[in-house]
């Protein structure tokens, strides 16, 4: 079972959909600024991946070639309806908090991308595989934005206080910008030039090459 | 793939098919927890009264601690109580859309830009001692984008605010959303929303309000970047307080004749 492992780690560091294929990043920007958001968020994602990847690769022979897309769009589209209806009914308080962000999963391009990139060719359980692989690699990252940014911009964790503020009598002064969503995209950016140290072979090749400085003479 | 798939045949089949297991799936799950949802909601509306009246105590369930409220039905013409409606199953926003229970407001009172009004409003009361120690208004208006539903607690002189805040908007975040903000919020309580013929008097000050103002008990920061939303907050105010909304009933409740 190799094979089985490879398709649910790779995802995590070595194909990470958020910082090797830059998918997704508009949900990491706007639920990470609590934990507990991104948490569910998180979940939602996973589960939303991992079921339309078995169901698209269940069909993946019927499916006709011209309305694929919007077959797969259909069925991630029921999935999501369905995660939101759960969520309203038993975490209320939380779907309130992640408003339009679950609808949005729909559009976020990890979980189309997965279906139409794995699922199409892939039976069905490496499929659901695969997709709980690439809902744990955006999970990886949301989680360490989450931290960042609860911890270093408000303080908390879970909103529990770990640093006590100024303005409660502590002495941590929180830094508001990582409370605004443009914080992960720096964050993001820093963790994708770590990752791409640390594993040289993600760094992609230039486009073109500056050509090296001509002579005067070879120029005349 | 084979090439069959893509017949025209074939390809309309299977989107028919997967509409309908997709269809019933969605309608299932939403027929399924409608009912939770339902409670949830419910909930969520009883937790932020409490909230705005300052009754809230954590940890103890929130339907217990509502039994404290007492849900009335209030005429807003003759401004009394009424029980021509249940107050247990009478749904004010729901009523305000329907014609034969509201009335259109006409657009040069329409300050809220509410369009119509219910003929019965939903009031909560909380009586200490036989005499009404908390009374919780509940109002709405247009702020930037959306209707803003809340709630004004008013202590039993019927002038001093005991909170006020809103359980749903759609304001934007960060800007109008700040209505949510429970530091904009605690500057509510204590502010007096009529002068002293009762005329209605509470104004959003942009800038912020300042204390040495001899207004400051009628004034309250506005909100920082959204004018809009902070003109909606004071109108609204202005309209549930006045003649039309609440006015006429806090007089009689003034009287004691409600």
């Amino acid at each position: 079972m190799s094979n089985t492992k490879e398709i649910i780690l790779s995802p995590i560091l070595d194909n990470n959909p958020i910082a090797l294929q830059i998918l997704g990043i508009c949900s990491a920007l706007a639920v990470t600024s609590n934990l507990q958001t991104t948490v569910v968020m998180c979940i939602a994602l996973t589960l939303v991946t991992a079921f339309s990847n078995m169901s698209v690769s269940l069909i993946r022979h019927h499916i006709p070639s011209s309305i694929r897309i919007i077959v797969q769009m259909t069925i991630i589209a029921s999935l999501v309806i369905v995660v939101d209806q759960v969520l309203k009914a038993y975490a209320y308080s939380i779907s309130k908090q992640l408003s339009v962000f679950v609808g949005l999963i729909i559009t976020n391009c990890i979980v189309m991308g997965r279906a139409e990139a794995f699922a199409m060719k892939n039976p069905p359980i490496p499929s659901f595989i695969d997709g709980i692989g690439n809902g744990l690699g955006y999970s990886v990252i949301l989680l360490t934005l989450g931290v960042i940014r609860e911890l270093l911009g408000a303080g908390k964790l879970f909103g529990y206080e770990i640093l006590p503020l100024v303005s409660e009598g502590g002495w941590y002064q929180p830094n508001g910008l990582l409370l605004l969503p443009p914080s992960a995209f720096f964050l993001i950016g820093l963790i994708i030039w770590g990752l791409r140290t640390w594993k040289k072979n993600q760094v992609e090749q230039p486009d073109y090459k500056l050509a090296a400085h001509s002579k005067y003479k070879e120029a005349m | 793939m084979s090439a069959s798939n893509d017949s025209i045949k074939k390809t309309i089949t299977v989107s028919v098919l997967l509409c309908l297991v997709c269809s019933v799936l969605v309608s299932g799950a939403a027929v399924l927890l409608r009912d939770t949802q339902k409670q949830n909601k419910q909930l969520d509306k009883q937790r932020s009264i409490l909230e705005i009246a300052g009754l809230m105590q954590s940890g103890q369930p929130i339907a217990e601690q509502f039994k404290s409220i007492t849900p009335k039905i209030v005429d807003l013409q003759t401004g009394q109580f009424t029980d021509k409606v249940k107050a247990s199953s009478y749904d004010q926003r729901k009523a305000a859309k329907d014609p034969k229970q509201s009335d259109i407001v006409p657009s040069n009172q329409d300050v809220a830009s509410i369009k119509r009004q219910a003929h019965y409003a939903t009031v909560y009361v909380v009586e200490k001692n036989n005499t009404i120690d908390t009374i919780i208004l509940p109002v709405h208006g247009y702020g930037l984008w959306s209707t803003m539903y809340g709630f004004l607690a008013l202590k039993g002189d019927t002038k001093t605010v005991v909170g006020f805040g809103f359980y749903d908007q759609g304001e934007t975040p960060g800007l109008g959303g700040e209505v949510d903000n429970p530091k904009w919020k605690s500057q509510w309580p204590g502010k007096v929303v009529y002068d002293d013929q009762f005329q209605v008097k509470i104004d959003l000050i942009k800038g912020g309000a300042n204390p040495s103002n001899p207004n400051f008990d009628h004034q309250v920061d506005g909100l920082a970047g959204a004018t809009l939303t902070t003109r909606g907050v004071e109108n609204l105010l202005h309209y549930w307080l006045g003649e039309n909304g609440f006015g006429p009933f806090l007089a009689n409740l003034r009287a004691g004749k409600a």
